[in-house]
């Protein structure tokens, strides 16, 4: 009969693990996962080129997009940048910027500089929209259908291999087109 | 090349720790000697490839490899050479890498200290050890490669190391943690050794007495490490926030403490053996434990590096097996029978027997706090955090009731003690403590119940513990001979309760009568804490290696006479783009000023959080001392002794010559 009793931790340990196995991969912190699906977050913010400009989320009504977070802070976004620009004026993708907790001169000059990808710029000092779509780093880049609807989300550089494998064929998806 | 070549000597170091898993086991079943004598040549093997791993990525580290993805995502040309070298452990894959390190470097320890052990105690240890180095490494190769590439896309430059890591805390507070979690495998090892053998004996506690002690001591310099640096660089000031990671941590050491206890009743008494063998066990699987949870991301926390779905299911199979086979294997294996042993219902086994009963609640209860949020999420109550009320409110009492037994129990005797007799020895000593609590209370100025509680059981430690060293060191030849005739173990005892007694003073003092204001301030402008006046003279702005600070200058006086100068600051450092509090701190044995600069609010003001923190210093220090305490126990004669002897008697006599040394000591 005693013996029975030193069989209690292991039972115990096998209810514990139970309960941890179900934890895994439920991110306590992740919002991507709440986002696909749904419709961009509410935004009000500047354009970047004009400050007097103020735009809403029914930019990304009617044309599937990408919308990429980018900052002049960000080593892997000047990497990512010459893809991008190719993106733009070969494969004619929509591209919007989400200029990211930047400063607007330095903004300015680097697409001066480097080439301006983008078919509309966000100008997002406060990481207000950052903040909504669960940022965590520049770069990111996220799929938008035509009807303002998240479909995914690229944490990291745009390059042509995530160009080919993932984006075009999500952007063919969504909206015949690429 | 080179990561390449650091991948092939994991898997080679997989291959030895397979072999050290199996061959040596079989051989010490079937009796071959031949097979045993594998033992340590395999994990010497082991090490070295291991280590040789270990060094290709610290080599890809510094010299900027950013081919390799784990380097460029943790590090930056722009660091400064030891935040490279530091960078190795900053992430997953490179940390497990160092925990896989010190693991074959506990495995080689044992082989090279373990000359006085049967040859099948040890042939069993260390394949124990050799199986949990096979989870391990399967773990590294299949989940988490550090030596993975970013081919052909290398990028041009790293995403650096998050900027909370770049500090003198981090390049210390991680391996010395690892050393504690993984230490306690080779208790493990011997727990298990033992349950196989059936011999669950006095010589089996005695040989793991030493490696828990010192495994324990490193993982108290690795907790008070990681709560001095969360002082200094989370910047707010607290030294203890409750945090899941940290909860991990502390689970094995509490767990840990009861075992360095009960193994001292095993060893001497031959009673509880079932009971150590299990701590033992629970010990190491909540060092497992506390790696899953920060690995697995089930848990939210300042700590917790990227989640991983597969790591985490990974790592929960590994800890499943581990701990479901061990605790099946105890089932089946632990005694059952009761020792003829006696002991009267007043003993220092009964006052041991008390303290394992309260630190093992004392770690259910954060254990419980730890895991509730996930339990109730498992039933579907949705997600939240337990928060410090429930800690403090829980963790106190017990706490105090530990120091105030701890007091009692020095003086207790084996077998049986005359409770009038004892009531008389602690009539002084409680008589003392109560005088200084009593002056230490109007000293500091105010009385809670908390702090009086707090601050007696603290002196009533230091006092019962110096009381009996003076008891013991009494002397025809004099004090001075009677103090050097103390073993080292004995000090190394004296020094972990005294070292007890400090830290629970310094949580107590910096608790209940630490003060902090939170004030908006622009240059030129004062603010007074009790007789303290801090004056913010001026801001400026200066360049680090990778970040730029904006710092400002506070002059703290006393009555006109400058205290001290501080210049806490705020980094931005450029690759991550992160704000980084940098705390000013003027550090004290009996108080620290602290001043943390917070937002600017407005034109040219600042919030400011200016501090007080009595005795915080005492904290750490206190943890130092239980860790050197526990150094100090290890190094004593009797562990000596038997390495000099080593020559003369044959592998297998352990057992026997164990006793000899027993009765020298």
């Amino acid at each position: 009969m005693r013996r029975v009793l030193l069989f209690i931790p292991v039972a115990l340990a096998v209810a514990l693990g139970i309960v941890l196995f179900a934890g895994i991969g439920k991110d306590p912190n992740r919002l991507e996962s709440a986002l696909i699906g749904k419709p961009v977050p509410a935004f009000e913010l500047a354009d970047l080129q004009n400050p007097d400009a103020v735009h809403h989320d029914n930019v990304f009504k009617g044309q599937v997009s990408l919308l990429n977070v980018w900052g002049t802070w960000c080593p892997a976004c000047r990497d990512e940048h010459g893809d991008l620009v190719r993106l733009a004026n070969v494969e004619g993708v929509r591209i919007i910027g989400l200029n990211y907790k930047d400063n607007r001169d330095a903004a300015l000059q680097w697409l001066d500089r480097l080439g301006n990808p983008y078919a509309l710029s966000l100008f997002d000092p406060q990481g207000k929209l950052g903040f909504d779509l669960g940022v965590y780093g520049a770069p990111e880049t996220y799929v938008i259908d035509a009807e303002g609807i998240v479909r995914y989300r690229h944490v990291g550089v745009v390059n042509e291999r995530v160009w080919l494998d993932v984006l075009q064929p999500l952007l063919q998806q969504y909206g015949g087109q690429g | 090349m080179y990561p390449e070549l650091g991948q092939f000597t994991l898997i080679l170091s997989l291959l030895l720790a397979s072999l050290l898993a199996v061959v040596p086991l079989v051989g010490a079943i079937t009796g071959r000697d031949s097979l045993q004598a594998f033992a340590r040549p395999l994990a010497a093997g082991m090490f070295v490839f291991v280590a040789l791993a270990f060094a290709v990525l610290t080599h890809s580290f510094l010299v900027d490899d950013f081919s390799v993805a784990y380097v460029a995502n943790n590090s930056n040309s722009l660091l400064p050479w030891y935040y490279k070298f530091s960078a190795v452990w900053g992430g997953h894959e490179g940390s497990l890498l160092l925990w896989i390190l010190m693991l074959a470097g506990w495995t080689l320890a044992v082989a090279v200290f373990s000359r006085r052990l049967p040859t099948v105690m040890v042939s069993q240890v260390l394949s124990v050890m050799g199986m949990v180095s096979v989870g391990f490494l399967l773990f590294i190769l299949v989940t988490s490669n550090p030596f993975d590439r970013l081919l052909p896309n290398i990028p041009a430059d790293g995403a650096d190391l998050n900027p909370l890591l770049q500090d003198f805390g981090l390049i210390v507070h991680p391996p010395m943690l690892y050393m504690g979690y993984v230490g306690f495998s080779v208790a493990f090892a011997f727990a298990i050794a033992a349950l196989i053998n059936g011999r669950l004996d006095a010589a089996w506690a005695r040989w793991s007495r030493p490696w828990t002690t010192v495994a324990w001591s490193f993982l108290s310099v690795g907790i008070a490490l990681g709560s001095w640096w969360a002082y200094y660089e989370l910047g707010w000031g607290g030294w203890w926030f409750w945090d899941p990671v940290e909860n991990a941590s502390l689970l094995p050491w509490l767990a840990g403490t009861a075992l360095m206890h009960s193994l001292a009743v095993t060893e001497k008494r031959g009673v509880f053996k079932s009971w150590t063998v299990l701590l033992a066990i629970v010990t190491f699987a909540l060092s497992l434990l506390g790696t899953f949870l920060v690995r697995s991301g089930v848990l939210t926390s300042v700590h917790a590096f990227a989640s991983d779905p597969t790591r985490g299911a990974f790592l929960l199979g590994l800890l499943a097996f581990t701990i479901v086979s061990s605790l099946t294997l105890y089932a089946f294996r632990a005694p059952v029978v009761h020792t003829r042993v006696r002991y009267g219902s007043l003993s220092r086994e009964i006052f041991l027997l008390l303290n394992n009963v309260l630190l093992v609640s004392s770690m259910l209860l954060v254990l419980v706090g730890t895991l509730y949020p996930l339990v109730l999420d498992y039933m579907g109550g949705g997600r939240l955090s337990i928060g410090e009320p429930f800690y403090n409110t829980t963790f106190s009492p017990i706490a105090i009731a530990v120091g105030l037994l701890l007091g009692a129990g020095i003086f207790s005797r084996w077998k049986k003690t005359d409770g009038g007799w004892l009531g008389r020895r602690l009539l002084w000593p409680a008589a003392i403590s109560l005088i200084v609590t009593a002056v230490v209370m109007l000293g500091l100025g105010g009385f809670t119940p908390w702090a009086f509680a707090g601050v007696l059981t603290a002196t009533w430690v230091a006092v019962a513990t110096l009381a009996d060293l003076w008891d013991k060191s009494s002397s025809r030849h004099g004090r001075w001979h009677g103090l050097r005739r103390q073993s080292r173990s004995y000090y190394g005892m004296v020094l972990g309760h005294l070292g007890m007694a400090m830290t629970m003073a310094g949580a107590t003092v910096v608790s209940n009568y630490g003060v902090e204001r939170d004030v908006r301030m622009s240059p030129g402008e004062t603010a007074e804490l009790g007789d303290l006046r801090f004056t913010f003279s001026e801001v400026g702005e200066r360049q680090g290696p990778n970040f730029v600070a904006q710092y400002g200058r506070f002059d703290i006086t006393r009555d006109g006479k400058l205290v001290a100068t501080l210049y806490p600051e705020k980094r931005q450092y450029r690759v991550q783009r992160n704000v980084m509090t940098e705390a000013g701190i003027d550090a004290g044995l009996t108080r620290d000023l602290f001043v943390a600069l917070g937002e600017r609010v407005g034109d040219n003001a600042w919030a400011v959080r200016i501090q007080y923190k009595p005795l915080i210093r005492w904290l750490w220090l206190g943890s130092l001392f239980m860790a050197f305490g526990g150094f100090l126990a290890i190094a004593d004669r009797r562990y000596r002794i038997r390495e000099r002897s080593a020559g003369k008697v044959p592998a297998d006599s352990g057992k026997l010559e164990g006793d000899v040394v027993e009765a020298v000591s």
